[in-house]
C-alpha cells in the first residue's frame, strides 16, 4: 500500500499528442492534483508533462498546488533540429511556465560517435533551464545496447542534467527493466564519485502498479530509499494512473471497483 | 544487512522504510513421517539405532532417522547385487531410460514439497532450493535417461558395461542433488546402488526413495541408507561393491583412496575447493559484483566450488570493495523459507563453530574483518556475511577451506601474479573470471589449473558438462560423457 501510494506520487502525468486540447490538459490537471476524488490522501502527482504551447494552461491550472509543469523541448521526440531552435524552445517553454524540461538527445550524432556533441547540447540546454530542472531522454530504444545507454548516461550527467530518462513513448521500445537497472547503476556510481544525486524517470510502457513496483524495489535495491521520492525518481506514464488507484481501492476494500468509478480524463 | 522478521507481522509494512513483509513459503502441504527406516531391497527396514535430523534454522527435531550399522550395509549391497544379477541386467537401455524419465517427472510434479524439505532440512533459502537443487536435480535424471539406451554411440566401439554395485556416499550441502548427481548417471549406465545420505540432511533422500517407490523402480536398483561416517566408511570398504563415489571433504576423500588402495575398486572424488574468483579491471564491475557474492554466498557458502578467494586488481580495488560491501547490506539473512531470503542458516552446530574458528584465526593473522551491520536471529545456526581485506597467501582464511560466507580478498596487478596466486593452493576445482575482453579470458582460463572456470560469470551448472577437480579437489569427472564414462567399463 505504502508503495502504491508512492508511486501516484511519483507520477508524470502526461499528455503528448497532437489532438491535445486545453480542455483536456485542464482535466488532467486536476486529475494529478486530485487523483481519487474521495480520498485526498491520495497524490498529488510530481507533475504534469505537456507540450511547450501547453505550458501556459497547465501552469495556470497546477496553480498552487505541489505539482510541478514539465515540458518536453527541443524538437521532442526526434530531436532532429537545429540546436539554436531547440533552445530557443527550452526558453519558450521555461517562459510560459514550466518548471521541469524533458529534452532528448540527438541520437543520431550519439551513435555516430559525436559524444562531444551531445554532452554540449545537454550542457546548453541545462543553461537554457535556468531554474528548471532537467530530465534527458536517451530515447534507450533507439540506443539498442546497454554499452550506449550507459555511456550516454555518464555523458548526460556530467553535462548537467537532473533526471536522466529512458524514452519519449514515441518509439516501439520503450522503458524496460534492464535498461533502467543499467541507468540507476550509473546513478550510483556518479554518486559515488561525485556526491552529486541524480533522479531517474523510467518513461513508457509502464501501464500497471505492479510493474511500477518492480520499478520502485529496483530502485530501492540499487540506489537506497533516498532516491525513493518524487524529488529523485518519477514514472512517465498516462495509464498507469487509474490502475494504480484501482489498487489502491483493492487494498482498501478487497475487491476490484468496475473502471466507472475512476476518473477517465 | 536486513534480518528477516520469523513470524507473519500484521502491522503494515512501510515500504519506504527499508520493510519488506515476509513471504513465507507454506510447508502444510508437505508429508513427513515422524521417523525414517532404511531403504533396502525395496523395503523399509528399522535399523538398531537411530538419530534425529533437526532444522538447522530453528534446532527442532523434524524426524528420527535409522542409522545403519555394518548389518545393514551388508544387506542393502547384498540386494544391490541380487538386483544386479536379476532383473536389472536383462532390461534394455530403453527400459532403463524409461525409468529414469519417470523418476524426473515425479520429481518435477514433487518440486515444491521436495524444495520445501530441502529448506527445512538443510537450512538453505526457498528460492535456492525451488530454483536450483530441485529442477537440477530432475534435468540431471532426464539427461541420464536420454543417455541410457545410447552408450554404445556415446563411446563408439568400446561395447560399454556396466560397472555393477556402486557405493556413493553424498554431503549435506546439496542433498537432492548430489543424489540425483550420482544415481542418475550410475542408473544410466546399467549399474546399482547403495546411497548414504549425509547425517545431518538425510530427508530429501529418503522422500527421494519413496518417490522411486512410487516409480516402481525395481527392488534394490537403489538403496538409500542413511547414517553417519562410520557408516559411510562401512559402505566404502565393504568387498562387495564394485565402485566408490564420494562428494565431500578432502580429508574423508584421502582416507577412502587409502582405503579401496590394493582392490579393484574404481572411485571417483569430488572434495573440497578453494577457487579464486579473478575480477580485471576491464570487467563489468557491477555484474562483477553480483558474481562475486554469487560465487561466495550461495548456499551459505556451503559449494565446493565457492569463489571463498576474491582477486581483484589494485586500480579498482576500492571500487569493488565499496559496491561489495553495499550490496552485502542488502543481503537478507533469516528464515530459510522466506521467498525474499538470501542467506539462510548454516548447516549445523559444528559447521557453524569452524567458521567462527577459522573467522577468529583470519582476525588473529592480521586480516581486517568486515560484517554488515544488524543482529541474526537468535535461535539456530547463523553467520553474519563476512569479507575479509589485507589478506595475505599465508592466511588460514586464504589456506584452508572455510565453507561458509566467508570472503578473502586479495589485490592483484598483472595478470601472471593473479595466476601465480591462484594456483597456489592445494585444491583445483573451480574458478572465475571477470573481463569485458576475450583475449584476456582465454589466456587466464588456460592458465588456471582448475577443474571448471566460470568467465564473466559464477555458479553455473548444467548436467551436460564436467564437473571435477585437480588436486585434492579430486579425481574423476561427473556430468556430460566424462561422467558417463566413470560408471561404465570401456
Amino acid at each position: 500500500m505504502s508503495a502504491l501510494k508512492l508511486a501516484v506520487t511519483m507520477l508524470d502525468v502526461t499528455t503528448l499528442e497532437g489532438a491535445d486540447s486545453v480542455g483536456k490538459v485542464q482535466q488532467m490537471c486536476a486529475k494529478a492534483m486530485r487523483p481519487l476524488p474521495e480520498d485526498s490522501s491520495v497524490g498529488p502527482a510530481g507533475a504534469v508533462c505537456v507540450y511547450p504551447r501547453m505550458v501556459k494552461v497547465a501552469a495556470k491550472a497546477v496553480e498552487g498546488s505541489d505539482v510541478n509543469v514539465a515540458s518536453v523541448a527541443t524538437a521532442f521526440p526526434s530531436g532532429q533540429m537545429r540546436l539554436k531552435e531547440r533552445l530557443a524552445e527550452v526558453r519558450f517553454a521555461v517562459g510560459q511556465g514550466a518548471n521541469e524540461i524533458d529534452m532528448v538527445i540527438s541520437r543520431g550524432q550519439f551513435l555516430q560517435g559525436e559524444y562531444r556533441a551531445i554532452y554540449d547540447e545537454i550542457a546548453s540546454c541545462k543553461e537554457a533551464c535556468g531554474e528548471a530542472h532537467l530530465k534527458v531522454i536517451l530515447e534507450t530504444g533507439e540506443l539498442t545496447t546497454y554499452d550506449n545507454v550507459r555511456y550516454a548516461s555518464d555523458i548526460a550527467m556530467a553535462a548537467g542534467a537532473d533526471f536522466i530518462k529512458t524514452s519519449t513513448g514515441k518509439v516501439p521500445i520503450a522503458a524496460t527493466l534492464p535498461v533502467t537497472l543499467v541507468m540507476l547503476q550509473a546513478i550510483e556510481d556518479f554518486y559515488g564519485e561525485t556526491g552529486r544525486m541524480v533522479g531517474m524517470k523510467p518513461a513508457g510502457g509502464i501501464s500497471n502498479a505492479k510493474l511500477a513496483i518492480q520499478y520502485l524495489i529496483m530502485v530501492k535495491e540499487v540506489l537506497g530509499e533516498k532516491w525513493l521520492n518524487n524529488q529523485w525518481f518519477r514514472f512517465g506514464a498516462s495509464s498507469l494512473t487509474n490502475d494504480l488507484l484501482m489498487q489502491i481501492r483493492k487494498q482498501e476494500t478487497g475487491r476490484y471497483q468496475s473502471g466507472d468509478y475512476f476518473t477517465k480524463d | 544487512m536486513i534480518i528477516l522478521p520469523k513470524t507473519e507481522i500484521m502491522n503494515p509494512h512501510d515500504f519506504t522504510s527499508g520493510d519488506y513483509a515476509p513471504a513465507t513459503e507454506s510447508s502444510d502441504h508437505i508429508s513427513l513421517k515422524k521417523s525414517y527406516d532404511l531403504f533396502i531391497g525395496g523395503k523399509w527396514v528399522k535399523a538398531a539405532s537411530s538419530f534425529d535430523t533437526i532444522n538447522p534454522a530453528t534446532g527442532k527435531v523434524i524426524a528420527e532417522v535409522s542409522s545403519a550399522g555394518k548389518k545393514e550395509v551388508n544387506q542393502a549391497v547384498k540386494a544391490a547385487r541380487n538386483a544386479y544379477d536379476g532383473e536389472w541386467s536383462s532390461i534394455s537401455g530403453a527400459e532403463r531410460g524409461k525409468y529414469l524419465f519417470r523418476i524426473a517427472r515425479l520429481l518435477q510434479e514433487r518440486a515444491r514439497e521436495f524444495a520445501v524439505i530441502e529448506s527445512m532440512d538443510g537450512g538453505k533459502p526457498i528460492r535456492e532450493s525451488r530454483d536450483i537443487d530441485v529442477p537440477l536435480a530432475a534435468a540431471h535424471f532426464f539427461y541420464h535417461a536420454g543417455w541410457a539406451d545410447k552408450l554404445d554411440y556415446a563411446f563408439p566401439g568400446k561395447k560399454p558395461k556396466p560397472l555393477g554395485v556402486v557405493g556413493q556416499v553424498i554431503p549435506w550441502n546439496f542433498p537432492l542433488l548430489m543424489a540425483a548427481w550420482k544415481i542418475a548417471p550410475a542408473l544410466a549406465c546399467g549399474n546399482t546402488v547403495v546411497l548414504k545420505p549425509a547425517e545431518t540432511t538425510p530427508l530429501t533422500a529418503l522422500k527421494l526413495a519413496e518417490l522411486l517407490e512410487d516409480a516402481e523402480l525395481p527392488a534394490g536398483v537403489v538403496n538409500i541408507i542413511s547414517g553417519d561416517g562410520e557408516t559411510g566408511q562401512a559402505l566404502v570398504e565393504h568387498s562387495g561393491i564394485d565402485k566408490v563415489a564420494f562428494t565431500g571433504s578432502t580429508a574423508v576423500g584421502k582416507s577412502i583412496r587409502r582405503a579401496v588402495a590394493g582392490t579393484d575398486k574404481r572411485y571417483t572424488l569430488e572434495l573440497g575447493g578453494k577457487a579464486a574468483n579473478i575480477i580485471f579491471e576491464d570487467a563489468p564491475i557491477n555484474e562483477a559484483v553480483e558474481g562475486i557474492i554469487n560465487g561466495i554466498f550461495f548456499n551459505q557458502g556451503h559449494v565446493c566450488c565457492a569463489g571463498s578467494r576474491l582477486f581483484v586488481q589494485e586500480s579498482i580495488a576500492d571500487k569493488v570493495i565499496r559496491k561489495l560491501k553495499k550490496r552485502i547490506g542488502t543481503l537478507k539473512v533469516g528464515d530459510p523459507l522466506d521467498k525474499n531470503t538470501d542467506i539462510g542458516a548454516i548447516n549445523s552446530a559444528e559447521q557453524l563453530a569452524r567458521i567462527k574458528a577459522l573467522v577468529n584465526a583470519g582476525e588473529k593473522e592480521g586480516a581486517c574483518i568486515w560484517q554488515p551491520e544488524g543482529r541474526l536471529p537468535r535461535k539456530g545456526n547463523w553467520f553474519k556475511p563476512t569479507l575479509f581485506t589485507d589478506c595475505a597467501q599465508s592466511h588460514r582464511i586464504v589456506q584452508e577451506e572455510i565453507f561458509g560466507p566467508v570472503l578473502a580478498i586479495q589485490t592483484f596487478r598483472t595478470p601472471q601474479e593473479a595466476i601465480e596466486k591462484a594456483n597456489n593452493t592445494p585444491y583445483g576445482l573451480s574458478g572465475g573470471v571477470w573481463t569485458d575482453k576475450g583475449s584476456k579470458i582465454f589466456k587466464m582460463t588456460t592458465s588456471l589449473n582448475a577443474g571448471v572456470v566460470w568467465a564473466n560469470t559464477y555458479n553455473k551448472f548444467d548436467p551436460t558438462s564436467p564437473f571435477g577437480g585437480y588436486k585434492e579437489s579430486g579425481i574423476g569427472r561427473e556430468g556430460g560423457l566424462h561422467g558417463l564414462s566413470a560408471y561404465l567399463n570401456i
